[in-house]
């Protein structure tokens, strides 16, 4: 095995279209590690991307928040504004591990690890994040849904990477949340995560919304049903109702140790009426 | 496989070494620079006996590839004591006998430093979520949290 660090994302494009299939990515390295320790994974070439500038960065564009694919999770929750303005995600990254872990663990790596449980991830889809990709042709940009594609899959090409995370202008009467059910206090997997974002109009009606499920399908779901319950309504107990029904309809988790599938889907839906009200209350209070 | 040459700080002293590219700086630490105060536990970052300060944050040094360390400031237990003068936190672990087998105590002390260094009143629910990486089989926590608590205390005073 080998061990680079690129400065550029070029030059770490070059790295890993010479290897292609045997090489890895390397951000905080919490998932990578434990692979290569235990032998689940032997590629050739270790490509550390910590090196480039703008994969260790936060910044604000034009009132939109660009999140370094290496940023560490400790990093994102001492930075207020990106706080204020998400705090469904910054929650979400929150929960990942130990404080050890989150001295090193980021958002990029939380993805592209593709566990249907990651944290960060139903947080990040609520949100309408979208993925700043680098590969040879240049740089393209992807919905977060559309990166994990299955278990510890991607549809990243072998020579591709996410460079940074792009945030939506948070709009007036908007919030987010994120919450995991686990059977313990801290330092633990999810057995099913939830995030919402919702938007009001000046009324108080629904005029945007995005429910996305965690740990209850080979992928995060972004289930559109459940948002078309909630827009147009006044986000009221009715359409919470109708809302979770959707969550649960669309739940196709395994059973495992950490909970069977019937259980799976009656978690999600009492989840996703625990987020939704949280996320309603943020909204409500003016931004 | 050509070696790799790293630059680091260790307890403020500039340290270079050669290492592989398999090897985690838990590895380079114990096996090559020999400071074994560090322990490896889980090595899968769930135990925390390991825990090293790296650049200002605390980590699990058995989640790093000794590679990633060039050009950083790394604090081990080591560094903890001025000379034969024990840190606080060190003399309110032994006063509370917060310690048994002391495998993981290197990694509490790390982790319990990190916390005062920028919470320096802790409530004991900080304490104990802050904690949560480091396993102890031993003590039972409770020890260790008062150790720390009043470590807090005293070090206000």
């Amino acid at each position: 095995m080998q061990y680079e660090a690129p400065t550029t994302i070029d030059q770490a494009v070059a790295l890993l279209n010479n290897t292609g299939n045997a090489s890895r990515v390397l951000a905080g390295g919490t998932d990578l590690l434990v692979q290569l320790r235990s032998g689940m994974i032997e590629p050739e070439l270790i490509v550390d991307i910590k090196k480039i500038p703008e994969v260790r960065t936060i910044l604000k564009e034009d009132g939109k928040y660009r999140v370094g694919a290496a940023v560490t999770g400790a990093e994102l929750g001492e930075h207020e504004d990106l706080k204020a303005a998400w705090p469904g995600v910054v929650e979400a990254v929150e929960l990942i591990g130990s404080t050890q872990i989150q001295g090193r663990a980021s958002l990029g790596g939380n993805l592209c690890n593709a566990s249907p449980a990651a944290d960060a991830v139903p947080a990040l889809v609520a949100a309408g994040a979208m993925c700043m990709i680098a590969g040879p042709n240049g740089r393209r940009e992807l919905p977060v849904e559309a990166v994990c594609t299955g278990p510890g899959q991607t549809s990243l090409a072998p020579d591709e990477f996410v460079v940074s995370f792009l945030f939506p202008i948070p709009k007036p009467r908007s919030g987010d949340a994120y919450l995991r059910f686990i059977p313990r206090t801290e330092m633990d997997i999810a057995v099913v995560g939830v995030g919402i974002h919702l938007s009001l109009d000046a009324d108080g009606v629904c005029s945007d919304a995005r429910v996305a499920v965690g740990a209850v399908a080979p992928t995060v779901l972004l289930v559109g049903e459940s948002a078309a319950a909630l827009v147009g309504t006044m986000v009221d107990d009715a359409a919470i109702e109708k809302m979770i029904a959707a969550v649960r309809g669309s739940c196709d988790p395994i059973d495992d140790k950490r909970g069977t599938v019937v259980y799976r889907t009656q978690v999600a839906g009492v989840l996703a009426g625990r987020v939704c009200r949280i996320a309603l209350q943020r909204a409500r209070r003016e931004r | 496989m050509s070696k790799t040459h790293v630059s680091t700080t260790i307890n403020d002293d500039a340290v270079e070494f050669l290492c592989e590219p398999e090897q985690t700086l838990l590895d380079v630490l114990r096996d090559d620079l020999r400071l074994t105060g560090s322990k490896e536990g889980c090595a899968s970052g769930d135990c925390g006996a390991c825990s090293v300060m790296m650049d200002g944050r605390l980590v699990c040094a058995c989640l790093l590839l000794a590679a990633e360390a060039e050009g950083s400031v790394i604090e081990t237990i080591e560094g903890m004591a001025n000379g034969s003068d024990l840190h606080p936190l060190q003399q309110q672990f032994l006063d509370h006998a917060a310690l048994q087998c002391g495998v993981c105590t290197p990694g509490f002390l790390i982790a319990a430093k990190a916390l005062l260094d920028r919470n320096p009143d802790p409530t004991e629910t900080e304490v104990r979520f802050w904690l949560a990486g480091n396993l102890c089989r031993c003590t039972g926590y409770d020890k260790i949290v008062r150790a720390v608590l009043d470590t807090a205390a005293e070090m206000r005073n």
